[in-house]
């Protein structure tokens, strides 16, 4: 038997230079986590998380998880439709206010003057920077300042959102077909015209599609809210958890699984017939 | 006479009659949908104590008095904030981790392809999508009440939350891998553990770093939230400024949490591009 026949193929050669590179990263995860897993082990008092306390809790816990009370379901309901009603608001809102700001920043609606382009380029900067800030933080400082209201939720899902909506928007709006543009301008169409008959029905089922997305997405954000008071079912969660009714955060669950479910279920449908 | 019926041609040349593109059975249905969005929009604003009218002069003075309270950060607090933060970290980085290890076997048995029991199959992906829509403030709650206030149950929380965006975005993946390096590694008479680890694990090693390290960038931004209910973290420090009316150090640490969240993306995203 031919010996050549047998053995494997070599391996092709790695260049060293990202072999190393491979390398130094994996290094660099390892040192970060024996980092961590130190730094951690410092703060838990394993005798404490490991102890007869533990399983007591266990016991009284998870038996009431999985028999959810049915004495406060109006009063559930009540707040989960108004976290549904603040995540609609908000992302309403976003989408709207979002518009412009994608325009803004879309390279080919501003144009190569130097004035467009510094507007695009603060736009830019704008949305990255609303876009990255954590929305419980934005909601912090509107309970803050407003004090504690839905209203204050709305805000912060609304600038939140404004963010991602605002960065995919323009994303759209660079991606459209420009030939349809230059066809009416040719024709003698004016800016208004250009935009109604030319760009808006390229654009209208994204832009429909990822406000829809982002509804969803802030629905799950919004049930977070209400723990620091921007209305919502998060502030029920706090409630029954400092009272210890585990059979309500049972409740509270099973309502939220659900209706943010149902949610994604039919915003996907949407979003299939849309695009 | 017959000039004038040219001119009459002329203008009939100059205006076509137009004829809408939409039908007008799909233009009532257009405005139809825009008006229910409307009027909800409407209701929702009402209810949740937002209408346009809320944004009065009293709205704006009330956030600029805030900002005036907030500005200039105290700056001096940041020293007192670094354990806080690596604390924030360590619990994002353990509970991703941990969360990458378990998310391999439950992707693949979430993915169709590989898992071809029908049963466990829907199992897994049923349980899978409850878990992600499960928030990750619930799960500190109810893990806070299990072991106690502390950065376990913050690890723990996170880990669940990660644990089931990391598994759909994993077995999307997976699903979607060039299937012809299985079925050869299965004529050749590999059993299943070899036909995951050399013919779907290379296709999806990629993919999998970069997903975990964008699950590492939400748990960082998660993990604020937990501290709120005591599970760890950076968020309870926070909670506590506010709750004395230590604004200006509140603002700081608002600050150091965005610099944090920013940087930390920054370097995921490099990482990622440099990947894939």
């Amino acid at each position: 038997m031919n010996s050549e026949t047998n053995t494997l193929p070599p391996r092709p050669k790695q260049s060293k230079t990202s072999l190393l590179k491979k390398y130094g990263l994996g290094l660099g995860f390892l040192a970060l986590i024996i980092w961590s897993i130190m730094g951690t082990n410092e703060k838990v008092d394993w005798t404490r998380v490991f102890s007869m306390r533990t399983i007591e809790n266990m016991d009284r816990v998870i038996p009431k998880l999985f028999q959810p009370t049915l004495d406060k379901l109006d009063r559930v309901l009540e707040l989960m439709l108004e976290t549904l009603l603040i995540a609609f608001t908000g992302s309403f809102m976003a989408s709207i206010l979002a518009i412009p700001l994608g325009f803004l920043t879309a390279k080919n609606m501003m144009g190569n003057s130097l004035a467009g382009r510094i507007a695009n380029f603060i736009c830019k900067l704008f949305l990255n920077a609303v876009r990255t800030f954590p929305e419980i933080l934005l909601a912090l400082i509107f309970v803050a300042s407003i004090g504690p209201s839905p209203f204050a939720g709305v805000l912060a899902i609304a600038i939140g959102s404004t963010g991602m909506l605002g960065k995919l928007y323009g994303e759209v709006i660079e991606t459209i077909d420009m030939q349809v543009v230059e066809a009416m301008e040719a024709n003698g169409a004016n800016k208004i015209q250009t935009l109604f008959y030319g760009i808006i029905p390229q654009i209208l089922p994204d832009f429909l599609s990822y406000a829809i997305y982002r509804f969803e997405i802030d629905v799950r954000a919004s049930t977070i809210l209400g723990i620091i008071g921007a209305g919502g079912i998060g502030t029920l969660i706090v409630i029954s958890q400092k009272n210890r009714n585990w059979d309500e955060v049972s409740l509270i669950l099973i309502v939220i699984i659900i209706s943010v479910t149902i949610i994604d279920l039919i915003s996907a449908q949407i979003r299939k017939r849309l695009v | 006479m017959s000039q004038s019926h040219l001119s009459t041609q002329r203008t009939n040349l100059h205006k076509p009659e137009i004829k809408s593109v939409v039908s007008p059975k799909k233009k009532l249905r257009n405005i139809l949908i825009v008006l229910i969005i409307l009027s909800l929009y409407t209701f929702s604003s009402i209810q949740t104590s937002s209408f346009l009218t809320q944004f009065n002069a009293e709205f704006f003075q009330n956030v600029g008095r805030m900002i005036g309270k907030m500005w200039p950060p105290r700056i001096g607090f940041a020293s007192a904030v670094w354990p806080k933060l690596a604390e924030t970290i360590h619990m994002a980085v353990i509970g991703t981790t941990i969360a990458c290890i378990f998310c391999l076997p439950l992707s693949v048995l979430a993915a169709n392809n590989i898992n071809q029991n029908k049963y466990l199959y829907s199992t897994t992906k049923f349980l899978l999508n409850v878990l992600r829509t499960i928030p990750e403030l619930l799960l500190a709650v109810i893990f806070v009440s299990l072991v106690g206030i502390g950065v376990f149950p913050g690890i723990l929380a996170l880990t669940f939350f990660s644990l089931g965006i990391l598994a759909k975005l994993l077995s999307e993946t997976i699903e979607s891998i060039d299937m012809s390096q299985v079925e050869a590694m299965r004529a050749s008479g590999g059993n299943t553990i070899q036909v995951i680890r050399f013919a779907v694990l290379p296709q999806i090693l990629p993919q999998f770093t970069s997903f975990s390290l964008y699950v590492f960038e939400i748990n960082i931004r998660a993990s604020v939230v937990l501290g709120f209910v005591g599970a760890g973290g950076i968020g309870l420090l926070l909670n506590q400024q506010i709750a004395f009316f230590n604004y200006k150090n509140a603002m700081a640490l608002t600050l150091i949490i965005y610099v944090v969240v920013v940087s930390i993306d920054y370097i995921s995203n490099k990482i990622r591009e440099a990947l894939l």
